[in-house]
């Protein structure tokens, strides 16, 4: 087991070194400068604007530069906003747990939905149930998000006023963030209905994030269940007399989970893609919207150090999801 | 069970809210759904409005300020000031009895007094200044400004008596003190904070001594003030401030709707007509200190001729771009500044849209099948909420008097620095928002000799004009330079080195019971003197 996580961390490292780069390269091909941004219509001297970049540092060889980034970033510095100037771990953690808590909720709603559609649309494959599954699965996965959480607050919001428009929790509630995430904090705070105010908050935009990653599981969960479904062994298990519930829940099941648990981990990449729309439209101060006011203001720190803090935790994930292959299968540990 | 319970109690929550929201007895509160982030809280680092609203518009006072909702200057922490002969020497006599805020970091000793005008210009002038490299800041509209070159030195006459020397007359100088990045800070914090080694204190958790102070900053989600129980003018008829910071307009409007926000900021075009038929909401509007305009590069033939660009003016059908691009949220621009700033020549007669005579006057000039590239900036601003389309509806209207036009754009940051160039191919689509109110701020920035191979977009540089501009720049009496400025519009319309296309129309929704609420001159927000029915 110590050998497996060895080796892929052997793979991650490379990995990681090589965002390093692509994240340095990539804001730096952006045309436009920050400085020439901040001036706006105002402008600048040439003379100012150079004075500028060298105080930034930007004014070096694009190597030197990446030389002394890397070199900060060895000694845990990712950097200072160019923008706000604050540091960009500090920017990234402040608005990271709000990120998570909403990708987490989704996904318990993509998983506590999906897998259950997707299993039964197997075991009745062709029913009416079938049919709707798939159907409302391929909608679902085909809805632009933006529209869809528009819809979803006009409607909700709006027009029955079930739920909250946007936030977090209400303004009502005020008190000092201790986890960052908003259910345990309001829980924390004692605030009579802090809680049910903070969940009331993330329905919605837990349905928006989940929906893509919801259809994409239930799809997966069928077609994986119905491929297991006609293997000999489950014939076998099911000549030996086995009931249903037992063929299904413990030799099917575990089986079909491999490829469902691989595509789980990757919509860890697609929630921090779509948390980015739904951040937006639900004000929802996360990492999403953060990282795209940086790359609009060309905060070239902010970008960097964001892009590579995401990186590294869609890895981990990534890792963790191996690492559960090896429990659930463990002739994937032997043969890796 | 709990969770149920909890579930409930949220929705009576956000009920509550409204209730307290609209029911006032006990203590205000007015929620302002702003439309995003401010980047600080030190108007000096910033050029943003975002950040303005958040900063120096509840928490600071300036030496002199705009009166509530116009560009007129009123005193603010001077209470009067006298300017020399020469027009060099400013000398500002500060008002007493100003209290800054008590934070739980800091609790004044003193009142304010020229201490703290001093460390506010000298942060932001000397180099040198213990605070100057403090948060890394570039002082951009202070630098913008010209202030580095302008000011000579500041005196500290006595405790409230304060001097502003000058390199050189300048006429705007007290509405450029009454701009955001002159708020004064206090001297006092800063230098608790400088001992306590947490200097960047001062611009994280300022201390000011305006009508609000700040509770609380959630990065992206909520900033709460509280009204300064000292303030000089008066404690705010409001207690408590709410920036609701929610950046998409729909969801703005949703959350107008359901009350859970008094005032929004830049409501979505289409959703005015809605706004306007809901009773719970009164749609206020303003018309922008702003205008928009099409920028020929008057050194390039043959835009250098002045009839061929009248000629080109005159195919301009501005009402068609008024209904498409700004949906009625804009009013067509016969003169470089907007009607809201003084000295706005209403005798100017614009260009007639008439694409015959346009056509017969290119043809007498001698200019056929002309080809001209015309630039679409790739932002939406207030003054151009779509260029792209602006430049298409430019690009028929030019194919009907036979000239052939080709849209070019570039990303921002290109565009603005490209557009400089004074030998640069085409004709610009650019505007400008007004900073001070005054002026000089539009003709001398964007039409004066200084500004070629700058912020000069059209490359113009006639004597007449800039005589006028200059003049203007060092008479102090208002009436006298009213008709410098006046002469100078009429020199632009004649000379037409731009097409001036639109001012916009700000509007403003906010609910009913919001009470005096002003859109500001700027398209600033500011709450002092908001009071909620």
């Amino acid at each position: 087991m110590f050998l497996y996580i060895l080796k892929k961390l052997g793979v991650i490292l490379p990995t990681f070194f090589g965002v390093t780069l692509v994240a340095f390269i990539f804001i730096r091909t952006l045309p436009g400068d920050p400085v020439l941004l901040l001036a706006g219509e105002r402008g600048m001297s040439e003379e100012r604007h150079a004075a500028l970049m060298a105080e930034m540092g930007f004014d070096k060889p694009i190597i030197v530069q990446y030389g002394k980034y890397l070199l900060q970033l060895a000694s845990g510095d990712f950097g200072t906003s160019i923008i706000t100037k604050k540091p960009v771990l500090t920017e990234f953690m402040t608005l990271f747990p709000a990120t998570v808590e909403l990708s987490l909720v989704a996904m318990f709603v993509a998983v506590f939905f999906g897998l259950p559609s997707g299993m039964i649309a197997a075991t009745r494959r062709g029913s009416v149930f079938d049919h709707t599954v798939m159907t409302g699965a391929l909608t679902g996965y085909s809805m632009p998000i933006f529209w869809w959480g528009l819809l979803l607050i006009i409607f909700f919001s709006g027009i029955l006023g079930w739920t909250p428009v946007s936030g977090r929790i209400s303004l009502l509630y005020y008190f000092e963030p201790v986890t960052g995430f908003m259910l345990i904090d309001s829980l924390l705070s004692g605030q009579d209905g802090a809680f049910g105010s903070a969940l009331a908050h993330l329905i919605l935009p837990a349905i928006v994030l989940g929906t893509i990653p919801l259809a994409v599981i239930a799809r997966q969960t069928r077609s994986a269940m119905l491929e297991v479904l006609s293997e000999d062994y489950v014939r076998t298990a099911r000549a030996k007399g086995l009931g249903p519930q037992r063929v299904i829940g413990l030799h099917a099941l575990r089986n079909a989970m491999i490829p469902v648990i691989t595509v789980i981990g990757l919509q860890v990449g697609v929630l921090f893609a779509g948390a980015i729309l739904t951040e937006t439209i639900f004000s929802w101060p996360g990492i999403g919207k953060w990282m795209v006011d940086s790359i609009f203001r060309r905060d070239y720190s902010a970008v960097q150090g964001g892009l590579l803090l995401i990186a590294a935790i869609i890895m981990l994930v990534n890792l963790v999801v191996d690492l559960l292959y090896g429990l659930i299968n463990p002739q994937i540990r032997h043969t890796d | 069970m709990r969770k149920t319970k909890n579930l409930i109690a949220a929705f009576c929550g956000a009920t509550l809210l409204m209730a307290s929201m609209n029911a006032g007895a006990a203590s205000k509160t007015l929620v302002f759904c702003s439309e995003g982030s401010p980047e600080g809280f030190n108007p000096a680092f910033y050029t943003a409005g975002t950040t303005f609203d958040a900063s120096s518009r509840q928490l600071f006072n300036k030496l002199s300020e705009f009166k509530r909702g116009t560009t007129e200057i009123q005193p603010g922490l001077a209470e009067k000031w006298e300017v020399s002969e020469d027009g060099k020497e400013y000398t500002f006599h500060l008002r007493k009895g100003v209290k800054f805020h008590t934070t739980k970091d800091f609790t004044p000793t003193r009142e304010f007094n020229a201490d703290d005008v001093l460390f506010t210009f000298m942060r932001q002038f000397d180099k040198n200044h213990p605070y100057h490299a403090v948060g890394g800041a570039s002082y951009e509209y202070f630098n913008g400004m010209d202030m580095p070159a302008l000011l000579k030195e500041i005196v500290k006459v006595d405790d409230y008596t304060v001097k502003f020397i000058l390199n050189r007359p300048e006429a705007p100088m007290i509405a450029n003190l009454a701009m955001d990045f002159a708020s004064i800070f206090s001297a006092e914090y800063a230098d608790n904070m400088m001992k306590a080694g947490t200097p960047e204190k001062v611009d994280f958790e300022p201390v000011g001594t305006g009508p609000f102070q700040l509770v609380a900053y959630q990065k992206d989600a909520v900033i709460r003030y509280k009204a300064h129980p000292d303030y000089w003018a008066g404690k705010a008829p409001i207690d408590n401030l709410v920036f609701a910071i929610t950046p998409d307009n729909s969801v703005r409007y949703q959350k107008l709707k359901a009350g859970e926000c008094h005032v929004m900021p830049y409501p979505n075009p289409a959703d005015l007509e809605a706004m306007e038929k809901d009773p719970d909401i009164n749609l206020l509007r303003k018309e922008g200190l702003n205008v928009g305009y099409l920028a020929y590069n008057t050194k390039v033939a043959p835009f250098d001729n002045v009839k061929v660009r009248k000629a080109l003016n005159m195919a301009i059908n501005k009402q068609a771009i008024l209904d498409a691009v700004f949906q009625g949220a804009g009013k067509a621009a016969k003169n470089p500044i907007p009607p809201t700033i003084w000295s706005y020549n209403e005798a100017v007669v614009d260009d007639p849209y008439d694409p015959e005579a346009a056509k017969k006057i290119l043809a007498e000039e001698g200019v056929k099948d002309l080809q001209m590239n015309i630039w679409a900036m790739p932002v939406q601003r207030p003054y151009n909420p779509n260029a792209r389309r602006m430049a298409e509806l430019l690009q028929a209207d030019f194919a009907a008097i036979g000239v052939k036009v080709e849209i070019v754009s570039y990303e921002w940051g290109e565009y603005l620095k490209r557009s400089k160039d004074e030998q640069r191919d085409g004709a610009v689509l650019l505007g400008w928002t007004g900073d001070n109110g005054d002026p000089d701020n539009f003709l001398a920035v964007l039409l004066g000799c200084s500004g070629v191979g700058g912020s000069n977009r059209a490359q113009w540089c006639y004597q007449p004009f800039e005589d006028l501009i200059q003049k203007a720049k060092v008479v102090a009496d208002p009436a006298e330079r009213t008709k410098l400025y006046e002469e100078a519009q009429v020199v632009f319309k004649e000379q037409a080195p731009w097409a001036t296309i639109a001012h916009s129309v700000v509007f403003q929704p906010v609910r009913k019971e919001v009470v005096d609420f002003r859109i500001g001159p700027f398209g600033g927000n500011s709450f002092y003197g908001v009071d909620l029915k």
